[in-house]
């Protein structure tokens, strides 16, 4: 019992390169589509070509007959069986949730939307059948676009009598958070500032890069479906309440998943339809979409109008910001699609002491793709507003950017402070954030070679975009979910196993599809535990394995399942003290842990935790009142959310001629708390960097009058690869605002590139040309809205209208796009 | 993604591709690097029946000097076209136009034959083949022909190129110490360019050969642009004013990119840059 283990130095902080990369990189893994069960049948999809319609019959004779199909079933074949598409976040009692089946046997309210199911030996035997299937639909008119939706002349869903689904509202004079947000708003017009805009969050589509895909085994006592997705957990429960089968014959397993970014944060009716053929066939089955059906099927993100009123006094300290939203469901109010919009209800004050607040969310339905989160998920859109609006005061009272921030944010003295919105922020430190950043970014350099440009009238003018933003993530304290009618908790589980030989087992209820949980939770146990890195494994993803968990989205595995870790590591440690103290017969008052060892104080006298493993395993001599074994697991709820914060900016050349936008220097400073692995950190930013500023200046999906995808391929719909982009200058505070609600400090990272990073970049673009009149350019800055922007008043550009979105005198509210929202 | 189903033929000679091209009509369709028909079939937007696929033909492949002219090989890669000193020496124009071409992937597979003679016109090589005179010769079951580029590009996706002929060679009249500049505009760098503009000028400025891209429904020369410059010196004023007629003639499509009169104004401007760059001011 003096085995010496060597301990590496501390794994927490180190740049630990991802094990799970090698596998993932290559592919030689185990993603769905790998999946190849004996006499497995394949699907395809037929799809609705129609935004709305009737479908009047399905002949599927010729699909039938063809080589090799086994079976052509469409939604008149299925009862209940088929199950239901959940929505688990109602928002108000009186929401309108329009009747959601995984094949309408009746009526299609998207293009895309599926209404048959070809089964067939082979993947492309199922395609070809798919072709021959006769659909004959009756075309209904069908609603595009938000403000033709709030009109209610044309209904997605006639059943439902209006597309208003829900009116969700906060205001802090209600709520006893602040003051009266039209008090405020009356008051600034007489003796001070108020900013009106409309702002458009034009639609995204997620766009991960494995495409979804699902096999289902239902041979065997128990029904396996392995899925493509980010909520194993959530998806074993959904298919259980909605088609019968009892949670406890339900296994569902996320094996490798590349990439989500929320995307994958959803039921789909493709794993429900996968579902009802296996059970019905009783064959192992597996559908891959392709990209084309990706793109068209699979939910999309953002899509509001974002009307805001922001009262100031003449100096710029704000008084108060009134919002008012209106946010595109799609056909259907999808799983958390309706919340969306609210989780950004409690971030639109951001980093800032507004004095009062009002926040008006009204949800509608329309005949296009279904939308639900994406990457930061409501509060990219707040923040956008927030920050644009902040330039735009910044403007109107003739200061720098960043000091009409420090006039209104919360100084770091003012930590814990309970912001407008009812949240209590427990730490940060906006000052120290901005200062590393501005010096880093050569701030004043770029000022003054800004202002030499704009005095010599270069072609191309230099513009500096300021975002300084935070965000509540770690989702959540059950209770707060609770009292926003959410349909499930927020807490998280994890169990540490020790094995005989050693090595330790960690399972986690977080599901990891590219975040590098492997990686960075092997660093947690090995710190804590005093075991090596390379001795740890992290299971996830498979619910027979971790049997308690909630899944991967809203910057949570570390910060909720990281938190669980330790809980359950720390159990372990108290279970193993028993046993040594037994086995080294001393006192458990005598014995200190560290580096993965029990040792008795002032003894040469030890044991490794690995040979109280082997103990456990042997069983040949431990305590009388001691249950055999050192295992233990933990749930987590979290008490509060964490706020991550961060100062980005922003340097953008405009080509005054063309209207072409290049990025010249990106530096942000984010207050993340500890850091677990920096690598992962950098790699999380820049990543959540690329995705924001691709809202900003790429990304944008447009349906067309009848409701048809327009960007139904990577042709139109503009990604971004690395020859489009910099190299960021990714920065953290020298003395982070440590997360005081968890053990390790830790704050979320997951969206906040991506919720920081799309205001940074406009206010770049509108500071570069607001000295030629242009005080907005709807996103995403085209080079032609750009230019037209540039050349509204001076002739050169006759038709501006999809540039200057927004407010004039004396006609509030006025969409130029004539309600097709995503412009064009 | 999966193609509907077809038959596949890889024939060694030109005659045996003209073979069975005859026999199989308008069922089949020719591949060449296959960069822009393999995506269509696994979209699904076209299912011809036979596949001929030319990558087995060697005598397609290469670049020589003919006198006064450089020929390229249908099959050419547009890297090993981007490559070569005899296209850098006597028509730099294409050397960087083609080294534009999407991304080094394509450029690795795609032809130079197989890009003209889908005429895309936002293709990238249309243009500078235009403004360069270059020479299309097409093998049909009667044998050979020469067209003029005038003449080979007809319409969206179609050139003079018949169902039962071949483009077989690209003969560029020799532009020896031309400048060139190809000066493509996009969103991102794998777009297909919302407008380009070839341009290529000897001396500074005795004569000017000014190509479009995507300004209509095939290439098109900026003619009066170039009436404009021959003769012209090559300040950054007089260039510039002859530039306002790059859009004279010039039908653009409006799409999520631009507008008509976005991309005339886009012409005028970057042809104005091309030309500059081209004349090295």
């Amino acid at each position: 019992m003096t085995a010496t283990q060597e301990r590496p130095a501390a794994e927490i902080g180190k740049d630990r390169r991802r094990k799970e990369d090698q596998r993932l990189i290559t592919g030689r893994t185990r993603w769905t589509d790998n999946i190849t069960l004996p006499g497995m049948l394949h699907l395809a999809m037929v799809r609705s070509p129609f935004a709305h319609a009737a479908i009047t019959s399905i002949d599927v004779e010729a699909a039938k007959a063809a080589t090799n199909v086994v079976a052509v079933l469409t939604g008149r074949d299925f009862g209940d069986e088929l199950g239901a598409c959940i929505n688990a976040w109602p928002i108000t009692p009186d929401q309108k949730t329009p009747p959601h089946s995984p094949m309408p046997a009746d009526r299609v309210a998207f293009a895309g939307e599926i209404v048959a199911v070809v089964v067939a030996r082979s993947a492309a035997e199922a395609r070809d059948a798919a072709e021959l299937v006769d659909v004959e639909y009756d075309e209904q008119p069908a609603v595009l676009g938000i403000k033709n939706a709030l009109e209610d002349s044309v209904l997605a869903h006639p059943d439902l009598g209006t597309n208003k689904s829900a009116l969700w509202v906060f205001d802090s004079s209600e709520a006893g958070t602040g003051g009266d947000v039209e008090a405020a708003i009356q008051q600034a017009r007489t003796d001070g500032i108020v900013i009106e805009r409309e702002y458009r969050q034009q639609r995204l589509i997620p766009a991960f890069m494995e495409p979804r895909s699902v096999v289902v085994d239902p041979t065997g006592e128990q029904l396996t479906m392995w899925s493509a997705t980010q909520i194993p957990h959530i998806l074993r429960f959904a298919l259980a309440a909605t088609t019968g089968v009892p949670e406890s014959k339900i296994r569902v397993i996320a094996p490798d998943v590349g990439g989500g970014f929320g995307g994958k944060l959803q039921t789909t009716p493709e794993e429900w339809i996968a579902w009802a053929v296996a059970r019905r066939l009783s064959k192992p089955v597996k559908y891959t979409e392709t990209r084309s059906e990706s793109l068209v099927s699979a939910h999309h993100g953002r899509d509001q109008v974002q009307t805001l009123s922001l009262a100031a006094d003449k100096d710029g300290k704000v008084t108060g910001l009134k919002v008012h939203l209106d946010a595109d469901l799609g056909a259907y109010v999808s799983l958390v699609g309706g919340g969306i919009p609210v989780l950004g209800a409690f971030m639109f004050n951001a980093i800032y002491k507004f004095p009062s607040y009002r926040f008006e969310c009204q949800t509608v339905l329309t005949n296009s793709t279904w939308t639900d989160a994406y990457r930061g998920a409501g509060r990219p859109e707040a923040t956008y507003a927030v920050e644009r609006l902040m330039d735009e005061l910044a403007a109107e009272v003739g200061v720098d950017p960043l000091v009409i921030r420090e006039r209104n944010w919360i100084t770091h003295e003012e930590f814990p402070f309970t912001t407008v919105a009812g949240l209590e922020y427990d730490s940060g430190n906006y000052e120290a954030a901005t200062a590393r950043a501005k010096e880093v970014f050569g701030y004043d350099a770029l000022r003054a070679e800004q202002g030499e440009r704009r005095a010599r009238g270069d072609r191309v003018q230099l513009g500096i975009g300021v975002s300084t933003f935070t965000e509540m993530c770690g989702l959540a304290p059950s209770r707060v979910l609770g009292s926003l009618d959410y349909g499930a908790g927020g807490w998280e589980h994890a169990s540490v196993r020790l094995l005989a030989t050693g090595k330790v087992e960690v399972v986690t209820g977080t599901s990891a599809h590219g975040q590098g949980h492997e990686t960075a939770f092997s660093q947690i146990v090995a710190d804590r535990l005093g075991v090596p890195f390379e001795d740890v494994e992290v299971l996830h993803g498979d619910t027979q394995v971790a049997h308690r968990g909630l899944d991967t989205y809203g910057s949570r595995s570390l910060v909720v399942g990281g938190e669980a870790l330790v809980q359950a590591v720390d159990k372990v440690i108290d279970k193993a003290r028993h046993l040594a103290s037994h086995l080294l017969e001393a006192s458990q008052d005598d014995l200190d842990y560290g580096g993965g060892r029990f040792t008795v104080r002032g003894t040469d006298q030890g044991i490794a935790i690995q040979e109280l493993a082997t103990a456990t395993f042997t069983g040949h001599n431990y305590p009388e009142d001691m249950e055999l074994s050192i295992d233990a697991e933990a749930t987590y709820d979290p008490v509060n959310f964490n706020y991550p914060h961060g100062t980005h900016l922003c340097a953008m050349e405009v080509d005054t001629e063309t209207g072409a936008v290049t990025m010249r220097k990106y530096t942000c400073c984010d207050d993340i708390g500890n850091i677990i692995n920096p690598l992962i950190v950098a790699g999380q930013v820049h990543g959540g960097l690329v995705q924001g500023i691709a809202q900003a200046l790429w990304e944008e999906a447009v349906h067309d009058d009848a409701g048809t995808l327009v960007t139904g391929s990577f042709v139109d719909y503009l990604l971004p690869t690395s020859a489009d982009t910099i190299s960021f200058d990714v920065l953290h505070t020298e003395e982070p605002s440590v997360c005081t609600t968890n053990t390790l400090g830790t704050k979320g990272v997951g969206e906040a590139g991506t919720i920081a990073s799309t205001p940074a970049v406009v206010n770049a673009v509108v500071d570069a040309v607001r000295h030629l009149g242009v005080d907005d350019i709807q996103m995403p800055c085209t080079p032609e809205r750009v230019w037209r922007a540039i050349h509204a008043h001076d002739g050169d550009a006759p038709t501006p209208e999809s540039a200057m979105p927004h407010f004039e005198e004396d006609a509030p509210n006025q969409d130029p796009t004539a309600g097709q929202g995503a412009g064009q | 993604m999966i193609p509907v189903k077809f038959d596949y033929l890889a024939p060694t000679s030109v005659e045996e591709a003209l073979a069975a091209l005859g026999e199989h009509g308008d069922e089949a369709k020719i591949m060449a690097g296959g960069q822009s028909l393999l995506p269509v079939l696994r979209m699904r937007l076209n299912a011809p029946e036979v596949v001929i696929d030319l990558g087995g033909i060697d005598s397609l492949r290469g670049i020589r000097d003919d006198g006064d002219a450089i020929v390229i090989g249908a099959m050419t890669t547009h890297h090993d076209v981007r490559e070569h000193a005899l296209v850098r020496e006597h028509a730099l124009l294409i050397s960087k136009a083609v080294a534009e071409v999407a991304d080094s992937q394509i450029r690795h597979r795609g032809t130079f034959g197989g890009a003209l003679a889908h005429a895309d016109p936002a293709g990238d090589l249309g243009a500078p083949a235009l403004a360069l005179g270059a020479q299309f010769v097409i093998a049909g079951p009667g044998g050979s022909r020469t067209v003029e580029a005038d003449d080979f590009f007809v319409d969206l996706f179609e050139t003079a190129i018949g169902e039962d002929e071949i483009l077989t060679e690209v003969r560029i009249p020799k532009h020896t110490g031309w400048g060139a500049h190809y000066e493509k505009f996009v969103r991102v760098a794998h777009q297909w360019p919302i407008v380009a503009v070839a341009a290529t000028v000897r001396g500074s400025i005795d004569e000017a050969r000014v190509g479009l891209t995507n300004m209509g429904s095939t290439p098109l020369r900026a003619r009066a642009t170039e009436a404009a410059l021959a003769g012209a010196s090559a300040t950054e004023d007089g260039v510039r004013e002859a530039s306002q007629l790059a859009a004279e003639g010039t039908n653009p499509p409006t799409d999520l990119n631009g507008a008509s009169d976005y991309r005339k104004h886009l012409a005028r401007v970057l042809t104005g840059r091309a030309v500059l760059k081209a004349a090295g001011a």
